[in-house]
């Protein structure tokens, strides 16, 4: 995939993957592993842009006698994935523009 | 390599960071490394699927602003005292002109290497419009009626387009070269920072 394009949906990705309940780095990679893969250091980099955008809040808790950080999505953060539901509208309307030839010469 | 190991070279990597960066850096790399673990991996092979360090580390240095490190790094360890002051006031004529001449010198080195592009560019340029003059005067000398002039002029112009399209990816190619190079330019100013504290 483009390299823009990744960068501009992983974040949203990293969203969703917290957006039903509040999960951790290892998890966070797991769950998208099947849709779109990354680094550690890349979703580090994303988890802090993220959460300086306050999009999502971060707490340390302890799990088998260590301790893991937590990541909660905010009011910011849900908002983030609705705006990007709409834009996917327009990017869905580009794609029948982009495909319509195609199409057309079948 | 086990996670000590990795977790050491980790932050002898990123030494020349700011120190809790460093730390919340590693905190993170630790938690991965546990939670494979976890999962039933070996200390080793959790270890190799986060990846190589020197890999981690040029990931983590080619996101970073370069402006950051240098922060870090001109950032006193301690409070300055007064007659330390007093000699960086004193010295400032020097030390001053002598950062002007640094930042002199790595701005010279971008100006020499977009001249390469530039006088590439320039060339290709004339070239064309060699070749477009060309055009232009075969068919004067045609309508003239000096047919022989007219082909020959027209043979020249045309090696003269072949010749445009061969430069045309020569300076194609120095471009993307170029641009490289100084990307890999904008990294070797940081690790020039960054590298000092390795030692």
């Amino acid at each position: 995939m483009d390299i823009q394009l990744k960068r501009g949906l992983l974040d949203i990705c990293v969203l969703a993957a917290i957006k039903s309940k509040d999960s951790y780095g290892y998890q966070i990679i797991k769950d998208m592993n099947p849709y779109i893969k990354m680094s550690e250091s890349t979703l580090y980099t994303i988890l802090k842009r993220l959460e300086t955008a306050d999009m999502l809040t971060v707490r340390t808790a302890e799990h088998g006698g260590r301790l893991r950080k937590y990541y909660r999505i905010t009011g910011q953060g849900l908002k983030r994935i609705e705006d990007f539901k709409d834009e996917w509208k327009e990017i869905m309307a580009i794609y029948q523009f982009v495909t319509k030839e195609d199409e057309e010469n079948e | 390599m086990n996670k000590n190991e990795f977790l050491e070279e980790l932050r002898k990597g990123l030494s020349g960071l700011p120190q809790d960066d460093i730390e919340e850096r590693l905190t993170f790399y630790s938690e991965m490394i546990d939670d494979r673990m976890e999962e039933g991996l070996s200390q080793e092979e959790a270890v190799a699927e986060i990846g190589s360090v020197k890999d981690i580390v040029s990931q983590i240095m080619s996101e970073i602003p370069l402006s950051r490190i240098v922060k870090e790094k001109v950032k006193p360890k301690r409070a300055l005292r007064a007659w330390e002051i007093v000699l960086l006031a004193l010295g400032s004529p020097i030390w001053i002109s002598l950062l002007i001449a640094a930042l002199a010198i790595v701005f010279s080195v971008y100006v020499v290497l977009w001249s390469v592009i530039i006088c590439l560019w320039a060339a290709g340029l004339g070239i064309a419009g060699g070749s477009l003059g060309g055009i232009l005067s075969a068919v004067i000398f045609t309508i003239q009626g000096n047919f022989l002039q007219g082909a020959a002029v027209l043979g020249a112009t045309l090696v003269c387009a072949g010749i445009f399209i061969l430069w045309f990816f020569i300076c194609q190619q120095t471009l993307k070269g170029i641009l490289l190079l100084t990307k890999k330019l904008a990294l070797g100013f940081k690790y020039l920072f960054v590298g000092k504290e390795k030692e």
